[in-house]
């Protein structure tokens, strides 16, 4: 590690305009039925641009982002929490899935006013609290159900039966859409939403690249409050158009040497969601002059990446932009399908080693010091094989650390035990605590 | 030059006293131990019992605080060591104790009255991985106690009971609650007192060594911390680990104290 420096820094212009897009978003759900627009509630990772054929007038509610934005609410978090666990729910399941069934069972939105009912349920099933969270929701709330299975291996096994399979799953999925609303499918929006959504996901993970510059022009809490747009509506025109001007800011702050942590002289990757209600545990990484500069799950849960020429990774072209057609109905689906199976952050389910890779090509690329790994008890899903990667981290070489927590459930996260955790860690890298 | 280092545990406060020793021909030590106070603190106020722990030591070396040049502290309550010039882990702090008492050790093993953890070390003790328990007491001394407890023994003769053991019954270490449970269960059941405590002791090394795995099983594996103390464990962790020896330092619960005050030590050079 060099020695310290001293970088200009400054805030993010563009910060506010995350955070009202954020709020709009949760807005336009709840007010959707004023002017009998529709409402579906599905996961971050649901196939949101096949509803988005239905008209401009449909409003998603994307589960996780929804749960993570509660769990900052200590205590509302845990009135939602012991509301599932009442129901009968047991409190090892997922804490997103409990916090959102909590205030489904309260009839309470975090944003004001009764929990919004949603017309139907929109779901890909990977994860097996994806499809178990959609199916209580849908016996309560007594809405249609429809899921997509795209659990056919790893994306570099990829081939035209399994592409087949899932696009199959997709003309279903039309065919449900327009029979439980009653709405006609639009082909042209849904191809503008498929559009949309591959320029956002191909924008963020250029973003993410852009995290490669020394010093870090992002720093990974204030990632976390970017990447969620994506997680809420990847394929919106407004996600799109934002991530492009985002890319252009902190294109920018490179250009200018603009750091996000100005004492920047160790840089970090953690891995799975933060504890919500702890992100303070960033800022604490910082009096040691570390930054975290990202991890997998911040670059990769929505963002789509490839190979480049010179063997780096960064966005994936977007397709029409290589002579791809997208004229039929089917061409879309199976881009669009095949799009969504390359998302690196699927690929752990299949096989740890494959998330060990990309994790270890992180540490190289953006010249990461050590690894920080949240065993998170509140996501099966993403904790899945987690120590088969600290295995392989270690073995590369790599200094990494863990801490047990919870991304919802604060019972679960000990804050000066995880404080005593880094301390030993940093200590491990050799730094030491920097006056304030 | 004289240092402190201070170990504020979760049960007790441990304080070294580390003189500089004049090198007059090699091989000899750098370092010696003036002098070496525990103390079991009454009441929860950290910051007054670690005062106090540290003034009965000097008072038992015949030393002044004036006399010492620098105290560092470590432990999970080293923040609340008000006179101390810097804090440091206890990870990094005991494997140079661990390390300075045993220069091949490059596996060192840590298990105290609330956590177990496991250190890989380099050749100047500097700790270079490490894993530790977690929420729950399985893995930790105080598990060991409350099953001690349970079969109504001193931990002496829990470790004792269980070497006279040649049985090997499975439970639960995830919870000191239920594996208390299985306790009672197996006294119920007339399993013989020596076999109960020999499987509790198996699981505690059972999880311990699961924490030491994490980091990789290298070179000298030396234990430290309390349950240094209980043969019966030594033994068990043995086994789990599949090494053929332990080693054991004189004095396991200072050790960590001991590193704090090497580190203080070096860092004055």
């Amino acid at each position: 590690m060099s020695a310290p420096n001293k970088y200009p820094t400054e805030q993010l212009k563009l910060w506010g305009k995350a955070k009202q897009l954020r709020e709009q978003y949760y807005q336009n759900y709840a007010r959707a039925k004023d002017n009998g627009g529709l409402r579906w509630s599905g996961s971050a990772w649901a196939l949101d641009a096949l509803p988005a054929g239905l008209g401009d007038d449909v409003y998603s509610l994307t589960g996780e982002p929804y749960a993570a934005a509660v769990a900052h609410d200590r205590k509302f978090a845990k009135e939602c929490m012991d509301a599932a666990e009442s129901v009968g729910f047991a409190r090892d399941l997922c804490s997103y899935m409990r916090i959102y069934w909590g205030g489904m069972h309260l009839d309470k939105y975090l944003y004001g006013g009764k929990f919004p009912k949603p017309d139907f349920i929109f779901q890909t099933q990977i994860c097996c609290s994806h499809s178990k969270w959609y199916q209580h929701v849908a016996k309560e709330e007594r809405v249609p159900q429809f899921y997509v299975d795209v659990g056919v291996g790893p994306y570099k096994d990829m081939n035209a039966a399994r592409l087949d399979y899932v696009t199959n799953q997709l003309h279903d999925g039309i065919e449900f859409l327009e029979k439980s609303t009653g709405r006609t499918f639009d082909d042209e929006k849904f191809l503008k939403a498929v559009k949309n959504e591959m320029r956002s996901t191909s924008r963020w993970a250029d973003i993410c690249a852009l995290n490669k510059a020394k010093p870090a022009p992002l720093d990974e809490k204030t990632m976390y409050s970017l990447y969620v747009l994506a997680t809420l509506s990847k394929s919106s025109q407004w996600c799109a158009d934002f991530y492009d001007e985002l890319y252009d800011e902190v294109k920018d702050r490179v250009a200018r040497g603009i750091a996000a942590v100005p004492n920047e002289k160790c840089r970090m990757m953690s891995d799975t969601q933060p504890p919500w209600s702890f992100l303070k545990i960033f800022r604490y990484l910082e009096t040691y002059g570390a930054v975290s500069i990202g991890s997998l799950y911040t670059f990769a849960l929505e963002g789509i990446w490839e190979d480049k020429p010179d063997g780096s990774w960064g966005g994936r072209s977007l397709p029409w932009e290589k002579g791809i057609e997208m004229n039929t109905r089917d061409q879309i689906l199976r881009l669009y399908a095949d799009w969504n199976l390359s998302k690196p952050q699927w690929q752990h389910f299949f096989d740890p080693r494959l998330k060990t890779e990309m994790m270890l090509r992180i540490v190289k690329e953006w010249q990461v010091d050590g690894v920080m790994l949240h065993l998170n008890r509140g996501c099966e899903g993403l904790s899945l094989g987690i120590m088969e990667n600290r295995g392989g981290i270690a073995k590369a070489g790599v200094p990494i650390m863990t801490f047990e927590g919870n991304m919802g459930d604060e019972r679960e996260f000990d804050e000066v035990r995880t404080q005593a955790r880094v301390d030993a860690f940093m200590e491990q890298l050799g730094l030491r605590r920097q006056a304030a | 030059m004289i240092t402190a280092g201070i170990d504020m545990g979760s049960r007790s406060i441990k304080v070294i006293l580390l003189e500089e020793l004049k090198v007059d021909g090699a091989p000899q030590l750098k370092y010696g131990v003036k002098k070496a106070h525990i103390m079991m603190p009454g009441d929860l106020d950290q910051d007054v019992a670690a005062d106090k722990a540290y003034d009965e030591a000097l008072a038992s070396a015949g030393l002044k605080r004036e006399d010492v040049k620098v105290v560092f502290a470590t432990g999970a309550g080293r923040k609340q060591v008000s006179f101390s010039t810097e804090g440091i882990t206890e990870m990094t702090a005991g494997a140079k104790g661990a390390n300075f008492m045993f220069p091949m050790a490059r596996t060192v093993v840590d298990v105290g009255a609330e956590e177990g953890r496991g250190m890989k070390t380099d050749a100047e003790g500097r700790a270079v991985d490490f894993a530790g328990n977690e929420k729950c007491a399985a893995g930790a001394g105080s598990f060991a106690e409350a099953m001690s407890r349970a079969l109504q023994m001193t931990l002496k003769e829990f470790g004792d009971a269980s070497l006279k053991s040649d049985k090997s019954i499975p439970m639960n270490a995830q919870c000191t609650v239920f594996a208390e449970s299985e306790v009672v269960s197996l006294i119920h059941s007339s399993t013989p007192k020596n076999d109960i405590a020999k499987a509790v002791l198996d699981a505690v090394a059972s999880r311990v060594c699961a924490m030491v795995r994490r980091v990789g099983i290298e070179g000298e594996v030396v234990l430290i911390g309390g349950m240094v103390h209980n043969s019966g464990f030594v033994q068990s962790l043995k086994v789990a680990m599949g090494v053929d020896s332990v080693s054991l330092p004189d004095m396991p619960e200072y050790i960590s104290a001991l590193g704090c005050a090497l580190i203080a030590a070096e860092r004055q050079h």
